[in-house]
């Protein structure tokens, strides 16, 4: 279970922490030039046009980087130690910052393939990653 | 680059001070500060009254415990300063935002002589943080988090040394750095601090110490992260042609570089060269170059942090430093680089990026003691992480 705050939902975020509730992953994405970007922004970064709309990727992805957090101070496990920077085919500079789940410490690889799966926390649908084998993380 | 113009020129750092500095010295920040202040007017060769503007390093409004020290306000009320010209911010050319400001202000006529501190009391901030919060039941974690963090902090990611260590595994894997050359930083840090009479950590530190220590966040380990402590730091920057004739000479202010990366997101830089636009600019206001460069006193927040600008700055080339650092000896005081010649924030104390700039201006005075370069003409300092970047260039006045 997570212990970190949650993201409070606003009219620009909403989107994309709400996204998994059909379990895809959405980015933002250029109407008029087609370039996905993040964070959300009001007109896309590269053609400063203003018709930008949330758009579903795949959920497949690659880890760039990785650390661990902490190991809890009660000893335990929750499964959320991995922290990693993911890639995503779908665009080179499309990257999110999300936890690995389901990936012991010694796992942990630069280039693992992973999949989004989706913690449930009320209507925050926070995207986690798991590894491409993993069923879990199909969706 | 594009000839944007050269920048400030004529601005010099006419007076230094520092107050005491210590790993906890329970001092009030206010006191420290004008310990520093008035050491830098008077090095100068002026007076308080002479003062008339006035800038500083985050300012008001940051909340973590004894990280920004007093605001302007204070500063301008205890002094009794008339000023002409004032600015503070976080969001400037990291800690040498108010250098490059107060060159500015004295070359544009806004100022005269503009008075620059950095203060931090971390050290007892923290202390005491911590005693607070044995007594009581462990706070709450905030439910909800927005802006900028509301991308990191519901994975935990909530602080300086796991923004780094994404960058230093990737690193890693690119460049095949290892952590026995990443360890040299953090080794020859201490071996200088121990010719340093004020730096918190002068005991000598092995490379198996540094192995063998705690992960902070991996692969960045204890010794990787610089020190939290006490200490002001404060200078005085005028015209060339307003600053009095004093047995300290002033230290010019030859070049500046105030540029940001292309992403000031913490996640979302693809690479590590966070000050190559603000060395670039740099560079290009100059005709001095890197082989120019005598000492090079570069932030060191994070071992990796003055890696970067190793690259940034063209010490090295691209993924090189790790072959650089190996073994030590190039930035060793008596090597081919003399690297943060006080021991810098991992030794000496994290006076915040200014206590870097102070050691800069020591060292071209010929006043270092046991640990002066000889002859050192030339140096460059540089501060800051992602996403806020500047770096300066300073000769002795001939």
């Amino acid at each position: 279970m997570s212990v970190s705050p949650l993201p409070a939902l606003d009219d620009d975020n909403r989107f994309f922490w709400t996204s998994g509730r059909d379990g895809r992953l959405r980015f933002l994405r250029c109407r008029a030039c087609r370039r996905y970007f993040h964070p959300p922004a009001p007109r896309c970064p590269r053609c400063l046009g203003p018709d930008v709309a949330p758009e579903a990727v795949s959920g497949r992805g690659v880890v760039e980087s990785f650390t661990f957090l902490p190991a809890p101070p009660d000893g335990g496990d929750d499964g959320r130690r991995v922290v990693a920077w993911i890639g995503f085919p779908e665009q080179d500079d499309l990257r999110l910052t999300a936890a690995l789940v389901g990936v012991p410490v010694d796992r942990a690889a630069i280039s693992l393939p992973v999949h989004v799966a989706f913690e449930v926390h009320g209507e925050v649908h926070l995207p986690v990653f798991v590894p491409a084998d993993d069923p879990g993380g199909a969706s | 680059m594009d000839d944007i113009g050269r920048g400030p020129e004529g601005a010099v750092i006419s007076g230094i001070g520092q107050s005491d500095v210590g790993r906890r010295l329970f001092r009030p920040a206010l006191g420290l500060t004008l310990d520093a202040a008035l050491t830098a007017i008077e090095d100068a060769g002026l007076t308080r009254d002479d003062i008339d503007g006035l800038a500083a390093y985050p300012g008001s409004g940051s909340a973590a415990p004894g990280f920004a020290g007093p605001s302007l306000l204070e500063v301008h009320d205890a002094l009794r300063l008339q000023l002409s010209w004032y600015a503070a911010g976080v969001e400037v050319a990291a800690q040498l935002g108010p250098v490059v400001h107060a060159a500015m202000a004295v070359t544009t006529g806004l100022a005269r002589h503009v008075l620059v501190y950095r203060t931090v009391t971390e050290g007892s901030a923290r202390a005491r943080a911590k005693e607070a919060q044995a007594e009581r039941a462990p706070s709450s974690r905030p439910a909800t988090v927005e802006g900028p963090m509301q991308w990191l902090a519901p994975y935990g990611i909530t602080g300086a040394p796991q923004w780094y260590a994404f960058y230093v595994r990737r690193y890693m894997h690119e460049f095949g750095l290892q952590r026995e050359q990443l360890a040299q930083l953090a080794i020859s840090a201490r071996t200088k601090a121990a010719r340093n009479p004020k730096a918190v950590y002068r005991e000598p530190l092995t490379l198996e110490e540094y192995l063998g220590s705690r992960m902070i966040s991996d692969p960045l380990c204890l010794y990787d992260c610089d020190v939290p402590c006490d200490g002001s730091t404060a200078f005085v920057v005028s015209r060339a042609d307003h600053a009095p004739d004093t047995a300290s000479p002033a230290i010019a202010i030859e070049a500046v570089g105030a540029g940001a990366g292309p992403r000031m997101y913490r996640d979302q830089l693809p690479d590590a060269w966070f000050g190559a636009s603000a060395a670039a600019q740099m560079w290009a206001r100059t005709d001095l170059g890197p082989g120019d460069v005598d000492v090079a006193e570069l932030y060191d927040g994070f071992t990796f942090l003055t890696l970067s600008w190793l690259e940034s700055l063209g010490f090295c080339g691209r993924g090189e430093a790790g072959a650089f650092l190996e073994g030590g000896e190039r930035i060793a005081l008596d090597g081919e680089l003399p690297l943060n010649t006080n021991g810098g924030q991992l030794a000496a104390g994290r006076l915040h990026g200014l206590g870097l700039l102070h050691e800069a201006c020591v060292q071209l005075r010929g006043t270092a003691g046991d640990r002066q370069v000889p002859g050192a003409e030339v140096a460059v300092v540089a501060n800051g992480g992602l996403p806020n970047m500047g770096c300066v260039l300073l000769t002795r006045v001939r």
